[in-house]
């Protein structure tokens, strides 16, 4: 993980099967836009995380394309529907081609 | 020079309209919306969008969006410099199609949110969103 | 052409307001279970100043509000996060990690953040806890200190804040603090600069009203470390006061500095009964 990038993820630890939870997923990142300039008045260069994707068990729950509008520090809200015990993985893809990830179980109960 | 209190009345009204930044609307946003659904209709009704109607900080707007049945969701600024903000693609173990996000705004202007229903059709929702400047920076 | 300052002010302040809206009656509740006072009677000390002290949360749009309500859709967490991996990490020639001393930052910080600035018998003077984190870092880790003001700090404080969260601030005015305290109200009603303002000219005489289309709140800093929505990071106490006279155009004072200390000695007990909230999100 590149350094300073820090996911937070709000996931119920279990759940009933076929259940509908909600997902709250925050990462601090700059989301440099490419709008703002130096102070010599030079672009200051585009760099954000471009796409986020949370999978259950290999199946897709939401795949995101994110453009510069995203806030500083991105969150998502989102629903999930867990059919059976497993992990949740999520991912951000950044610009620059590297991929934070961070993962979590959730049981059936 | 003394103030009158009619002057500062006056001072205060143009105060007042000068917090609001002016409305801004681009062609960009026209472009990604005809990429997003090919040119096709859209009607409305079936999606709403969520946003506040004054932004405390254009900096971090929060917005949701929702729509049933609903295969993705484009949300779009029309008045920033470039005007696709993000695009919810719900796989098949979404527990809804419904998303939250925060983003920024340039001014004031309209956020656009667009669905693509599972029949490939389009419902289209907007909300202006008002964007103001504080008076401390600090 | 010579426009008298305050009615400059006035001017501005009496632009019909364009309104962020804020539910008056709305109460902080955080994770649904640890309330926040924000509105309650004002200390003694401020008897004839104010009758009733709010938090800056009280004076912000309910979508503001709202990000407080959870610790996942509060975004200064993240940072509190990174302040606790920052806990356990070690640092310095002494091979030590705050934790190596401190234990588990739960127990050895609850209700530290509360109590501060506060008078330290040992150093004999008042302290603030970016100060307290720096000569540990120095003295006993024989590591670097952390800028006062610098991201590194900010994250700190902001651990160390949580651990008071819903307790309500009580920093002592008397006794051998009682000097600073005094000098730090000084200078809250101290007219400074071009503008000829202090801080009470906005945030004791005018709060609640609209600086342009802003909210003035009565300056209470229960809620630092605080993540301002403009810059999206946190944002210290000395950090926001160095704007804030920089901004009424007289020459700001240094973060770390025997003013500023004074100064946040005096402002947090303006506090005294409101709920740490730290960390907080603002403007």
């Amino acid at each position: 993980m590149a350094s300073g990038v820090k996911p937070r993820v709000k996931a119920p630890k279990k759940a009933a099967a076929g259940e509908i939870v909600t997902i709250k997923t925050l990462i601090s990142h700059k989301m440099e836009s490419g709008q703002r300039k130096n102070k010599d008045g030079s672009p200051i260069p585009r760099s954000i995380i471009n796409r986020f994707t949370c999978d259950f068990n290999g199946k897709n729950v939401i795949d995101i394309e994110m453009a510069p509008a995203i806030s500083t520090n991105p969150y998502f809200q989102f629903d999930a529907m867990i059919p059976e015990a497993g992990d949740m993985v999520f991912t951000w893809h950044d610009d620059d081609g590297d991929v934070y990830s961070t993962t979590k179980s959730i049981a059936i109960g | 020079m003394e103030f009158s209190r009619r002057d500062t009345l006056v001072l205060g009204l143009g105060a007042a309209v000068a917090t609001v930044l002016p409305f801004r609307a681009f062609a960009a946003a026209d472009e990604a919306i005809a990429a997003f659904t090919g040119g096709a209709e859209m009607g409305a009704g079936g999606i709403t969008l969520t946003a506040p109607e004054i932004a405390e900080n254009g900096n971090t707007v929060p917005i949701s969006v929702s729509a049933a049945g609903a295969a993705s969701i484009i949300v779009l600024a029309s008045g920033n410099p470039t005007p696709e903000v993000a695009t919810f693609n719900f796989g098949e173990l979404a527990g809804s199609q419904d998303a939250a996000t925060r983003m920024r705004l340039a001014g004031t202007q309209d956020v656009i949110a667009i669905a693509k229903m599972a029949d490939g059709s389009f419902v289209k929702a907007s909300s202006t969103v008002k964007v103001t400047i504080g008076g401390c920076g600090g | 052409m010579k426009i008298k300052a305050l009615t400059a002010i006035a001017a501005v302040l009496l632009s019909a307001p364009t309104f962020v809206a804020a539910d008056e009656n709305a109460e902080l509740i955080v994770n649904g279970e640890i309330e926040i006072v924000t509105k309650t009677a004002a200390p003694a000390h401020l008897a004839g100043a104010l009758d009733e002290i709010l938090s800056g949360w009280r004076f912000r749009a309910d979508e503001t509000q709202s990000l407080q309500t959870d610790d996942f859709d509060n975004p200064a967490m993240i940072f509190v996060d990174q302040g606790m991996d920052d806990w356990g990490t070690v640092d310095g020639s002494e091979g030590k990690s705050c934790a190596s001393c401190h234990g588990d930052v739960e127990e050895s910080m609850a209700g530290v953040r509360a109590e501060y600035p506060k008078w330290n018998d040992t150093a004999g003077e008042v302290r603030t806890i970016a100060q307290m984190v720096n000569e540990c870092r120095t003295d006993r880790m024989g590591a670097e200190a952390h800028g006062y003001t610098s991201a590194k700090m900010a994250r700190m404080e902001a651990l160390i804040s949580v651990q008071s969260r819903g307790m309500p601030v009580n920093v002592a005015i008397d006794g051998p603090a009682a000097d600073m305290w005094e000098q730090g109200k000084e200078m809250f009603y101290s007219r400074t600069g071009q503008l000829e303002l202090s801080c009470a000219s906005c945030h004791e005489e005018n709060y609640g009203n609209r600086i342009r289309s802003d909210h003035l709140s009565q300056g209470q800093i229960n809620g630092f470390p605080v993540y301002r929505l403009k810059n999206a990071k946190l944002t210290t106490p000395h950090g926001r006061f160095k704007g804030c006279v920089r901004d009424t155009r007289a020459e700001t004072y240094s973060p770390g500095s025997d003013d500023f200390v004074a100064l946040e000695l005096y402002v947090a007990s303006r506090g005294n009964g409101l709920s740490v909230e730290g960390v907080s999100v603002r403007n």
